[in-house]
């Protein structure tokens, strides 16, 4: 009788599956790299929820790109290298894209992905030196990449000393790991540049441990520290920076260290932190309301709805609009609605979102125009500066949009590709 | 009936000591292989190779690895990830001093430079036993992760402290890098996993083999009857970090192909696994070894096919179910039955034989 059942059960089990495998034949299929558990959940679901509702719009506002749905499926990774690669393959077959969130999984799939023919799509992470497209042609990381960062946040601090920071003491607090260690080349080339004192305080896994990296900031005392973080490291270190009271104005985060969640903990403390970003903050936005009439409103939101409008939700939608803009540029060039990954490659490195085009998608003045190419996957490399301000709970611009040391950063990234294609036997292209 | 031994005589002590003394176990063995080289092979996809497979195989050999120590010999270890990276490490540095040397030689060769680090960290064995010792190997992991971490050396001075594998062949076929093909890793770990576990199955029966079990049941009167501690503690660690070096190895270089050995190497994601292997699977049983490394391997993953895929609940709430669940079985498994998964194959052998009377 058990056995009976049992195959009763096992019978109707494939049946399921193989429906589901027909289902996912039919769409675009943008699948999705998420961590909504782990050490670096906090940051994880709300860019994954911007993701969501951004595809859900568009099903349900466009009914798709071009006439086709978008089928988007989820798995959790936890930010960990295995899980990561067991969701690639899982998801590979006929996806479009594959946005990692995570620089570890990026450099893992940036050698499969290329010879499967996926594309990958690392917004402002991932490895810096596939900003040139000649050697890296299955990976895109615009709109900026990790040392423009660093360069744009030394630039900042340049301003503010009048151009002269040669007695300056600068430290960088980062996760010690791929992620981490990205800005550190480009922070050392910029200190023989401008004469400024470079200190290295690496913060292992998952963060929580910080005390003896501050007690050393408290001795030191560094003019400025800039800080590589993700997930409760940011919580962490921004409540650690505010109990040994360092002037928070002179505490510079990267774009992935300045959401809500890293600094509501540290409450008033964390007033006057900083960090760089790449795209506005808020619900103003022509996406939000259509957002908000499409999904919210009908109760579709993706988890709680509660993220609505933070920067990392925000950042997920900007990452949703580009991924999606590709498709349409690849079904204009290719003229079919039904892309292969091959066609949609072709239209993200055709993609050009100027001002218009980005007011079009109902992301006017939300972030800077960019455009990528067949040599240039990097996009514009323009980043601002964004400041808490604790009181109000609000991230408020406080900078225009700015380029990094180009002249540093594209001979550090001619080096480093060149390196990559010299060990792995690649052909440059676009020549 | 199914499993019935009566009638198979054994003439001679070759077959007495025979791996498989039994036809059933014979034939079974031989249909597993058969499968395995010939069938298998033809029908992998990447999906398989890269989600199942190959890290099955590869955690087999780590868990055959640390079961040698753990199982057999008695010194617990939670440094298996810390053995793992050596191997790793090893793999990378020797490929890139010498770039036309054999990957099969330089699995192996790391294997032996993670046998000779093990050695170093075995001896405090020599002085403290149980959780001390436990302790101890937990410095191993956390200092070994921290070395290859700090020390550019080791990374060949790369900007992330990245490792990247490149491509080596085996016969004309890639087995490492982004274009090996799924049979040809699968096969290659498979040929490296069947060869290690007969030399492994065949060392514990041999008189190095029996001397660890007499130092495991019980230390000192091993050494009254003329077992010699400091050799047998240290052959136990050297040979049981050559296996898992060989696995960091392989983990390394044909599965992930690129390795930062924080995220990598962590104790939760190599050592705390690797030893529930063995405790689930059965401690001082080769093939609790193989059982416990599937049990790992595949329960997330067919957790989440059940949840997601069939069941269709969202991908968040199937991981909360799969952690739950995880903690619930390895408790049940510590109640219900605590010498793992290789036990139950015994009594359900037991059960064959009987079968279709029950008793």
């Amino acid at each position: 009788m058990r056995i009976k059942q049992l195959l009763i059960g096992m019978t109707a089990s494939v049946i399921a599956v193989s429906s589901y495998v027909e289902m996912a034949i039919a769409d675009l299929k943008f699948p999705m790299l998420v961590y909504r558990t782990g050490a670096y959940a906090p940051n994880g679901i709300p860019n994954a929820d911007g993701f969501v509702d951004y595809y859900k719009m568009i099903n349900a506002r466009d009914g798709g790109i071009g006439g086709e749905k978008i089928f988007h499926p989820e798995c959790e990774t936890g930010y960990k290298t295995q899980v990561g690669v067991e969701c690639y393959e899982k998801n590979k077959k006929d996806a479009m894209v594959f946005q990692p969130m995570s620089t570890g999984i990026t450099y893992q799939l940036i050698p499969k992905a290329t010879a499967d023919g996926v594309t990958i799509y690392s917004t402002g992470y991932g490895r810096t030196s596939a900003a040139n497209g000649k050697v890296f042609k299955w990976v895109f990381n615009a709109p900026v990449t990790y040392w423009d960062g660093a360069s744009i946040a030394v630039r900042h601090i340049l301003k503010q000393n009048l151009g002269n920071i040669k007695s300056k003491k600068i430290a960088l607090v980062y996760h010690n790991s791929a992620y981490g260690k990205e800005p550190i080349r480009t922070l050392e080339t910029l200190a023989k540049k401008h004469g400024y004192k470079l200190m290295l305080l690496p913060v292992d896994h998952p963060g929580q441990e910080q005390k003896a990296t501050w007690l050393k900031i408290r001795k030191a005392r560094p003019d400025y520290v800039l800080m590589w973080g993700w997930g409760v490291m940011n919580q962490v270190a921004i409540k650690s920076a505010a109990s040994i009271k360092f002037p928070m104005e002179n505490f510079i985060g990267i774009w992935w260290s300045g959401s809500e969640n890293d600094v509501l903990p540290a409450g008033q403390g964390a007033h006057g932190y900083k960090s760089l970003t790449f795209n506005a903050p808020g619900t103003d936005y022509q996406v939000h309301k259509d957002i908000k009439k499409y999904v919210h409103d009908k109760g579709e939101a993706s988890g709680d709805g509660s993220h609505f409008g933070t920067v990392l939700y925000n950042r997920g939608l900007f990452q949703a609009m580009v991924q999606v803009e590709a498709a349409t540029v690849a079904q204009k060039i290719h003229g079919t609605s039904k892309i292969t990954p091959a066609m949609y490659r072709d239209g993200f490195e055709n993609v050009n979102l100027t001002a218009k085009r980005l007011e079009e998608l109902g992301f006017k003045d939300f972030a800077p125009p960019f455009q990528i190419s067949c040599e240039n996957h990097g996009g514009s490399g323009l980043a601002a500066v964004q400041q808490w301000d604790a009181k109000a709970k609000k991230w408020n611009m406080i900078t225009e949009y700015m380029y990094g040391d180009s002249d540093v950063v594209q001979k550090l990234i001619a080096e480093d590709s060149s390196k990559y294609a010299a060990e792995q036997k690649i052909a440059e292209r676009c020549n | 009936m199914i499993y019935k031994e009566t009638g198979q005589y054994k003439s001679s002590y070759k077959s007495d000591h025979a791996i498989f003394p039994l036809l059933q176990d014979k034939i079974a063995f031989s249909t597993l292989m058969f499968v395995a080289f010939l069938i298998i092979p033809l029908i992998i996809n990447s999906y398989w190779e890269k989600a199942i497979l190959v890290p099955f195989l590869i955690f087999s050999l780590a868990a055959i690895g640390l079961n040698i120590l753990t199982g057999y010999c008695g010194q617990v270890s939670l440094g298996t990830g810390g053995f793992m990276a050596v191997g790793a490490f090893s793999t990378y540095k020797i490929m890139t001093y010498f770039p036309d040397m054999n990957i099969m030689i330089i699995i192996l060769i790391s294997g032996l430079i993670t046998a000779a680090v093990g050695i170093i960290f075995g001896l405090p064995s020599l002085r403290i036993k149980g959780f001390y010792l436990a302790v101890a190997t937990l410095a191993s992991q956390f200092f070994l992760v921290w070395l290859f971490n700090k020390v550019p050396w080791f990374y060949n001075y790369s900007d992330t402290g990245q490792i990247t594998v490149s491509e080596r062949t085996m016969f004309g076929v890639p087995v490492t890098g982004a274009e090996a093909p799924s049979y040809a890793t699968y096969l290659f770990c498979l040929v490296l996993v069947v060869v290690l576990s007969f030399a492994a199955k065949n060392l514990i029966r041999s008189k190095m083999g029996r001397s660890w079990m007499a130092i495991r049941d019980m230390d000192i009167a091993a050494e009254i009857i003329g077992v010699p501690p400091l050799k047998t503690k240290l052959s136990a660690f050297a040979i049981s970090s050559f296996y898992i070096g060989v696995a960091g190895a392989l983990y390394f270089a044909v599965f992930l192909g690129a390795i930062e050995v924080t995220e990598s190497f962590d104790i939760m994601t190599i050592s705390f696994p690797v030893l529930f292997m063995i405790i689930i699977g059965g401690l001082g049983s080769m093939l609790g070894s193989f059982l416990g490394a599937a049990f790992v391997v595949t329960l997330p993953i067919g957790l989440k096919f059940l949840m997601v895929d069939m069941v269709g609940l969202s991908a968040v709430t199937a991981k909360h179910f799969e952690i739950t669940i995880w903690g619930l079985l390895m408790i049940v498994f510590l109640i219900v039955e605590p010498h793992g998964l290789a036990r139950l194959w015994s009594i359900a052998k037991e059960k064959l034989r009987r079968w279709p009377f029950p008793y």
